[in-house]
């Protein structure tokens, strides 16, 4: 179906995109790659008044390194993650989420802050947002704010963000040297969102977890940190069974509801499986790692 | 309502359009005849719609015509015909790659770009490549041996 009309305005600089969301902010959309903003359009489930395109903000495509963290610019796409462009390769986890993410097309034109503007509870990079306690620059014509993941993400498609608001950026403090990544998730076709994705975070101290953390996407309606495993996992030797041990012996705090893609019971036995996989995983490279 | 003109490059020709900014890529393609561009789902699943975008492949159901505006579009017309076909749509052909065809200019399309940039890629490399380029028809085995059997730096690029 074609999308219901809509105005559309492509602003070349950052301060005149803040102009038109400062004035008609609770009738427009911003569009970032339009992944995720084209097909509600064409399904009608968005129907903005104004369309603010955002491609000729160059501005929001930069990526910075300060030295504790990354500053991503909201226009950084996928397909640039994945490839680990630049001082993205600093940080692995993000090529080893973006590849995870839909499809080639998918890729080549969505946006990490689109993805994580949209808040969709089953995505990847804002589980990874949250495992890494990114936070998000959000920007309007009354000025800059910085949001912590965990306050960003408030409901399914739901975030902090004002109407007036653009999310400019997202900072990543780059954990240290030596920690261990990895993402793991099941979907149940290639291309899908994940049923439930687990991404870990592990750094050792002579064998021994100094620091765990892990987020899961798809079992609620924002991601989920998992403080109560994370808290057990400290001083323990990081082995498989020490690992499985941690996961097995305690709920892992999270209440997933069941739908037509996964029952309450199901997401609970793939969240299990999957964090233990990715803490596995994610201690095993950081075993491997040369520090 | 946005009217705009917008004006890019199909298929090697200059192109000029006037449309209606709610109006996709797509819409505008096929309107102007280009119905080699094939609407699937319209939602970006199934790559039907597949373009190629600055040489990258999108759906061009989830891209504005206004996104268009002084960009490179290549569709599968682009790529070769029956007279001067390019290597991989004739190995499509000697594999029996194409049942009802439709999912055909997606796919071509999408090897095209991985073949460019990986001309030897691996069986692997292929599938993940074409992996949201949906076929009801042929299984996939075909497809993956046509694009595989020009995947030994015999493609075009």
């Amino acid at each position: 179906m074609p999308a219901a009309p809509f105005d559309y305005e492509a602003p070349a600089t950052l301060a005149e995109a803040l102009d038109l969301l400062g004035e008609r902010g609770p009738e427009a959309r911003p569009l970032a790659g339009g992944q995720s903003l084209v097909p509600l359009l064409t399904l009608r489930l968005a129907r903005p008044r104004l369309v603010v395109d955002l491609d000729r903000l160059h501005e929001l495509r930069a990526v910075r390194r300060t030295p504790d963290a990354l500053e991503i610019g909201a226009l950084v796409r996928h397909r640039a993650l994945e490839r680990g462009e630049g001082p993205l390769a600093l940080c692995p986890l993000l090529q080893e989420a973006a590849a995870l993410i839909g499809n080639t097309r998918v890729r080549t034109l969505g946006t990490l802050g689109g993805s994580v503007a949209h808040a969709d509870p089953a995505a990847e990079l804002p589980a990874v947002l949250r495992a890494l306690d990114g936070a998000v620059v959000l920007r309007s014509t009354r000025g800059e704010r910085v949001v912590g993941a965990g306050d960003f993400f408030v409901g399914m498609l739901t975030t902090a963000l004002a109407p007036d608001e653009l999310l400019t950026a997202v900072r990543l403090p780059l954990p240290s040297p030596g920690a261990g990544f990895a993402v793991e998730e099941f979907s149940r076709r290639a291309g899908d969102f994940a049923v439930v994705a687990a991404v870990a975070v592990v750094e050792l101290d002579g064998g021994a977890v100094a620091r765990a953390r892990v987020a899961l996407a798809g079992v609620g309606p924002v991601p989920a940190r998992l403080d109560r495993l994370e808290a057990a996992l400290l001083g323990e030797r990081s082995g498989p069974d020490a690992i499985r041990r941690a996961v097995a012996d305690r709920p892992l705090g999270i209440e997933p509801d069941g739908d037509i893609h996964a029952s309450a019971e199901y997401r609970r036995h793939l969240a299990a499986v999957l964090t233990t996989r990715a803490l596995e995983r994610a201690a095993e490279a950081a075993r491997g790692a040369v520090v | 309502m946005t009217e705009l003109r917008i004006a890019f490059t199909l298929n090697g020709e200059p192109c000029e359009v006037r449309t209606e900014a709610h109006r996709t890529l797509l819409e505008v393609l096929r309107a102007r005849g280009g119905v080699e561009v094939k609407e699937g789902c319209g939602e970006g699943v199934c790559g039907t719609c597949t373009v190629l975008l600055d040489g990258e492949p999108v759906s061009s159901c989830l891209v504005l015509a206004a996104r268009a505006h002084g960009r490179d579009l290549l569709t599968v017309r682009g790529l070769g015909d029956d007279q001067a076909p390019h290597p991989l749509q004739s190995a499509f052909v000697a594999h029996g790659a194409a049942q009802c065809g439709f999912c055909t200019p997606g796919m071509l399309l999408a090897a095209y770009a991985l073949l460019r940039d990986h001309p030897r890629a691996s069986r692997a490399e292929i599938r993940r490549a074409i992996a949201g380029n949906l076929c009801r028809c042929t299984g996939y085995t075909k497809i993956i041996d046509a694009i595989a059997a020009c995947a030994g730096g015999a493609a075009r690029g």
